[in-house]
C-alpha cells in the first residue's frame, strides 16, 4: 500500500506531479534556455560590431588635376570622377549585378564590366545587362581646400555636377 | 621460405602486444575475419562480408572510393600547406607564391592539392550519376543518398572557400561575386553576406573567416557525414549490386 505512487502524491492538488517529472521539466527546461541564449549570443558573436574598413568618404584631389572631358577611374577606392565641360560628378565604379570593378573604354567611351560584359554611359546609364541598375551618382563636394570630396556610402538620386 | 614468413607472422599475431591490439586473435576461419573487421574502429564501419558482384569494376566504377582517396589526399597536402601559409591580408599571397617558388617540394604539395581538389568534385558527380542511373539511391538507400547531397554541398563548399586562400586576383574577384550573389537571398540576403565576409567587403575578416572555415569546420563536417555515409552502406545492406533476375522478370 505504502509503494502506490497515488497515496504520496496529495489528491486534492490542482495539478498532479511527481518529484520525477518536475525534475524532469526543470532540467529540459533550464537545458532549452542555456541553448537559446547560446545560440543568441553565437549569432552576436559571428557579427563584428567594429569593421577595420577604409572610410566611405574619399579625397579626389584637386579638380584641376583632372583634364576637361575626361573619366577616371581610381581602382583603390572604386570611382569615377567624371569631368565635362559643365562640371564634375563621381560616379560609382563597381558594376551593379554582381559587385566587380568595371573599367572605362575610352576607344568606345563607354564604361564596361570585365565579369559579365555590362556595358554602361559615362553618365551611369545602362547600355546593356547583366546589370540591373545604372552605375549610381555618388555624393560630391568640395571641402574648404578646394578638394574634391566623394561620400562612396551616400547614392545621389538627383543627378546635380559640381562647378569649380 | 614461405613457410619461414607464416611461421614469423602466426608468432607476430600471437604475441601479447599483438593480441592486446587486435583482440580476434589468429586463425583464417570466416570467424576470426569477421571478428577482425567488426573490432577495429575504422572497418567496423563496413560489413563484415560483401556479395562479390558488389566488389567488381563494373558495380560502382569505385567512383566513391576514389571520391573517399581524394579526400585524404586533400587532407594531408592540405595539412602540410597550412604549416607556411599564413591567413592574412599582406601575407597570404607572398607564402602562395613562396610554396611555389621556395618551399622545397612546395609547388608539388600545392599542385597535388589543387588538382585533387578539381578531382574530388568530377568524381562526386561521377558518383551520385552512377548511383543515380543505377537505381542505388531506391529505398533502402534513400536516406544514404540525402547525407550524399549533404556531403556534395560541403564538398563545393570546402571548394569554394578554398578558393579566396590564395588572395589573388581571380580569389578576390570570384569571392566578391559569390558573396554578391549570396546577397540575392530574399530579405536576410544582405546580412548574409556580411556574416559570411565578417565586413561589408572581402578583406581581412573575410579571409580569416574563409581559412577557418576551409581548415576545421567544414572538414570536421566533412569526416562526420562520410562516417555516417560508409555506416549507413552496411545499415542498408550493402552496396547496392542490381537487382536479382527474377525481380526484373516480373516487373
Amino acid at each position: 500500500m505504502s509503494d502506490d505512487p497515488k497515496a504520496t502524491t496529495p489528491p486534492d492538488g490542482p495539478e498532479e506531479m511527481s518529484r520525477r517529472n518536475f525534475f524532469i521539466k526543470m532540467g529540459v527546461g533550464s537545458v532549452t534556455v542555456a541553448a537559446l541564449g547560446t545560440a543568441a549570443f553565437s549569432c552576436q558573436y559571428l557579427s563584428p560590431n567594429v569593421l577595420y574598413e577604409p572610410s566611405p568618404i574619399v579625397d579626389a584631389g584637386k579638380p584641376d588635376h583632372y583634364p576637361p572631358d575626361s573619366v577616371t577611374l581610381d581602382p583603390q577606392t572604386a570611382i569615377y570622377v567624371v569631368r565635362t565641360a559643365e562640371g564634375f560628378f563621381a560616379l560609382s565604379a563597381i558594376c551593379t549585378h554582381l559587385g566587380c570593378l568595371t573599367a572605362y573604354k575610352p576607344e568606345l567611351g563607354i564604361i564596361a564590366c570585365p565579369c559579365h560584359g555590362s556595358k554602361f554611359k559615362t553618365d551611369g546609364v545602362k547600355i546593356e545587362g547583366p546589370a540591373p541598375r545604372p552605375l549610381p551618382w555618388l555624393r560630391m563636394w568640395l571641402s574648404d581646400d578646394g578638394n574634391l570630396m566623394v561620400d562612396r556610402s551616400n547614392a545621389v538620386a538627383i543627378k546635380q555636377l559640381v562647378r569649380v | 621460405m614461405a613457410n619461414t614468413l607464416d611461421h614469423l607472422a602466426e608468432q607476430v599475431r600471437e604475441n601479447r602486444v599483438w593480441r592486446s591490439i587486435f583482440r580476434s586473435g589468429t586463425g583464417a576461419s570466416n570467424l576470426h575475419r569477421a571478428l577482425f573487421v567488426q573490432q577495429n574502429v575504422f572497418l567496423h564501419l563496413f560489413s563484415v562480408k560483401a556479395r562479390k558482384r558488389t566488389l567488381e569494376f563494373s558495380a560502382t566504377w569505385y567512383l566513391g572510393a576514389l571520391t573517399f582517396g581524394t579526400f585524404l589526399v586533400l587532407v594531408i597536402t592540405g595539412v602540410l600547406l597550412m604549416l607556411y601559409y599564413h591567413p592574412s591580408v599582406p601575407q597570404a599571397y607572398a607564402d602562395m607564391k613562396d610554396l611555389q617558388f621556395v618551399v622545397s617540394s612546395g609547388v608539388f604539395l600545392r599542385n597535388l592539392h589543387r588538382w585533387s581538389a578539381h578531382a574530388m568534385v568530377f568524381l562526386v558527380f561521377a558518383h551520385m550519376f552512377k548511383v543515380f542511373y543505377r537505381g542505388a539511391y531506391r529505398p533502402p538507400r534513400e536516406f544514404n543518398w540525402v547525407i550524399g547531397v549533404v556531403l556534395l554541398l560541403v564538398t563545393l563548399l570546402l571548394s569554394y572557400t578554398g578558393y579566396l586562400l590564395p588572395w589573388d586576383q581571380l580569389a578576390y574577384w570570384a569571392v566578391t561575386v559569390g558573396s554578391n550573389i549570396a546577397s540575392a537571398v530574399p530579405v536576410m540576403g544582405s546580412k548574409i553576406r556580411f556574416l559570411m565576409l565578417g565586413g561589408t567587403a572581402v578583406n581581412a575578416n573575410a579571409l580569416l573567416r574563409f581559412y577557418v572555415l576551409h581548415c576545421v569546420i567544414l572538414p570536421f563536417a566533412a569526416i562526420l557525414f562520410i562516417a555516417i555515409h560508409f555506416w549507413r552502406i552496411r545499415k542498408d545492406g550493402g552496396i547496392y549490386a542490381g537487382e536479382p533476375a527474377t525481380e526484373v522478370k516480373n516487373r
